[in-house]
């Protein structure tokens, strides 16, 4: 086993087993990204020495005989709104780093480390979430490890790139409009946002409370579940937190497809996309042998009632920062926020209003198909700095373009694993696998079923500079 | 650079939006506390109209008044 590229599982099995020392994997983790993010510059905190304590700690465990956990001795980073005990939650800005250090970990990296990870540090993002692109004035952009000049994807940029580098198995990061299914899809990882609600957000910095969701990138659907269940559980920290009793998916993904109804989505999603954005799509329904079409009602009002919300519950959070530091946000993310704070409540409300109206409709087209397909971004990853694509023949700006497909989606809280399919020899494109309301579990047996027929996979980047 | 792509059927845009996001910005930013640079001035207001665009195809759609707000989706 190569410590620095196995799966989570592998290494949790080999830990546990004893064949390998956590202490092990943690220096051959820290050596690789010691060596290769400076090319992607997914890191911003390397928490060296916290996780060699831990790694200690694990591998004392396994020599008195103890469990270790499902996850023992797997290395992770996390989103930097993510808090980590001892450091400023930055959420990709200058001014948050002026913050007292986090004087506890956030819920997930608590839950994580409970079952035997060991987190390596804290991972660039776009300034305050508000970003698609994985782009950040302060720290420098996250790099794509398939393409050094391409956009990592936003938010979680460092997230995605982390992942797909080979620096870690598994990372954390936040999905609000699409910040862990575009990062997903342009770094070509495997990546879940779990239903509203489903993982508590306690100690993570937000961006839109209406919809925030954190979740977990990962080269493996195996990996991602293993993480997924050990998140699970009701947070009275959190109050969106779900007391639902937790649904582990770990033994579930590989039960196959047989039985599901698999539907592709239609209108809004089947167009204004670049061609193999649909071919991706195309590629997994037909594995799936998916060949109906649904439509998703009024998905581009919901886009834009989502957009409506961002901008303004996103700018009302930052107001009193705006008055007081406005020069020290990223231009491209101030801009924005300030036009958001001057938003009429009335059209806000008529959004969270319509996103009633939405939500009833969709859930009913759960009552004919199980699962529905769309791809996650209308373009494969732009280069660093492009501001426009073409999209339906027009030059359209890239930064609030790039989550047309997920924002309607997440706008009501639908779980979604997103899958990397390589249609051709270029970059990778992601689609979403969208499930009803708690079933996770549906999602993450078709993400593993494209896995293992092979249309869908998560390769450790070349990175030949 | 801010104009918002929304597929779908656009309700007609009004004389004058141009214009009337420009004041809009230039009248709520004292309101606000906030001091918009000059230098940023046509972004805000190129955001500002974006998101109006938005909320124009949110505003189009009828719903029936006893329609509650979801101000967080619950399944």
């Amino acid at each position: 086993m190569d410590a620095a590229l196995a799966s989570a599982a592998e290494i949790a099995a080999a830990v546990s087993g004893g064949r390998v020392s956590a202490c092990t994997v943690v220096e051959a983790t820290l050596k690789r990204i010691g060596a290769r993010d400076p090319m992607v510059n997914a890191f911003t905190d390397v928490t060296a020495e916290r996780a060699r304590h831990r790694a200690e700690d694990t591998d004392r465990r396994v020599a008195r005989g103890q469990d270790a956990g499902p996850l023992a001795g797997v290395p992770f980073a996390v989103k930097n709104l993510i808090d980590i005990a001892g450091l400023p939650t930055r959420a990709g800005s200058k001014i948050n780093r002026e913050r007292a250090p986090a004087s506890r970990d956030g819920a997930l990296v608590r839950r994580l480390e409970a079952a035997g990870a060991i987190l390596v540090g804290g991972l660039n993002m776009g300034e305050y979430a508000y970003d698609f692109t994985g782009e950040n004035v302060h720290d420098g952009p996250s790099r794509n490890p398939h393409a050094l000049d391409h956009m990592s994807g936003g938010s979680s940029g460092g997230s995605g790139a982390a992942v797909a580098a080979g620096l870690v198995p598994l990372a954390l990061g936040s999905d609000t409009n699409g910040s862990i299914r575009v990062p997903s899809a342009f770094c070509g990882v495997f990546g879940l946002k779990p239903t509203f609600g489903r993982l508590s957000r306690a100690g993570s910095f937000p961006f839109v409370p209406s919809f925030d969701h954190l979740g977990p990138f990962a080269r493996s659907v195996a990996d991602l579940a293993l993480a997924y269940d050990a998140m699970q559980g009701p947070d009275p920290d959190d109050p969106w937190a779900t007391d639902r009793t937790p649904a582990f998916t770990s033994r579930t993904i590989a039960d196959g497809v047989s039985g599901l109804r698999i539907a592709a989505a239609d209108g809004y999603f089947a167009r204004g996309g670049h061609p193999e954005v649909f071919q991706a799509v195309a590629l997994a329904a037909a594995q799936l042998g998916a060949d109906r079409r649904i439509e998703i009602p009024e998905a581009a009002r919901a886009r834009a009632a989502a957009y409506v919300v961002t901008a303004s519950e996103g700018a009302a959070l930052h107001l009193d920062r705006l008055r007081t530091r406005a020069a020290d946000f990223d231009p491209a993310v101030r801009d924005r926020l300030i036009a958001g704070t001057m938003i009429p409540a009335a059209w806000v409300m008529k959004a969270q209003r319509f996103r009633r109206w939405y939500r009833d409709r969709v859930l009913a087209l759960f009552e004919e198909v199980d699962v529905i397909l769309a791809p996650a971004t209308p373009c494969r990853a732009p280069r660093i700095g492009q501001k426009t694509i073409v999209l339906d023949g027009l030059e359209t700006p890239a930064r609030p373009n790039i989550g047309l497909f997920t924002q309607p989606i997440s706008f009501i809280g639908l779980p979604v694993a997103v899958v990397p399919v390589w249609p051709d020899e270029g970059l990778p494109l992601g689609v979403q696998v969208i499930a009803a309301p708690w079933r996770e579990d549906l999602a993450l047996r078709v993400a593993h079923h494209l896995e293992r027929t092979g249309v869908a996979r998560a390769p450790v980047a070349a990175m030949e500079a | 650079m801010a104009e918002t792509v929304v597929t779908g059927t656009m309700p007609p845009r009004p004389d004058g939006e141009a214009e009337a996001a420009a004041a809009v910005v230039d009248a709520m930013a004292p309101a606000l506390g906030l001091s918009v640079d000059p230098a940023w001035r046509g972004e805000v207001i190129a955001h500002w109209l974006a998101t109006a665009r938005a909320a124009r195809l949110v505003l189009a759609f009828p719903l029936e008044d006893e329609l509650e707000p979801a101000p967080v989706f619950r399944a």
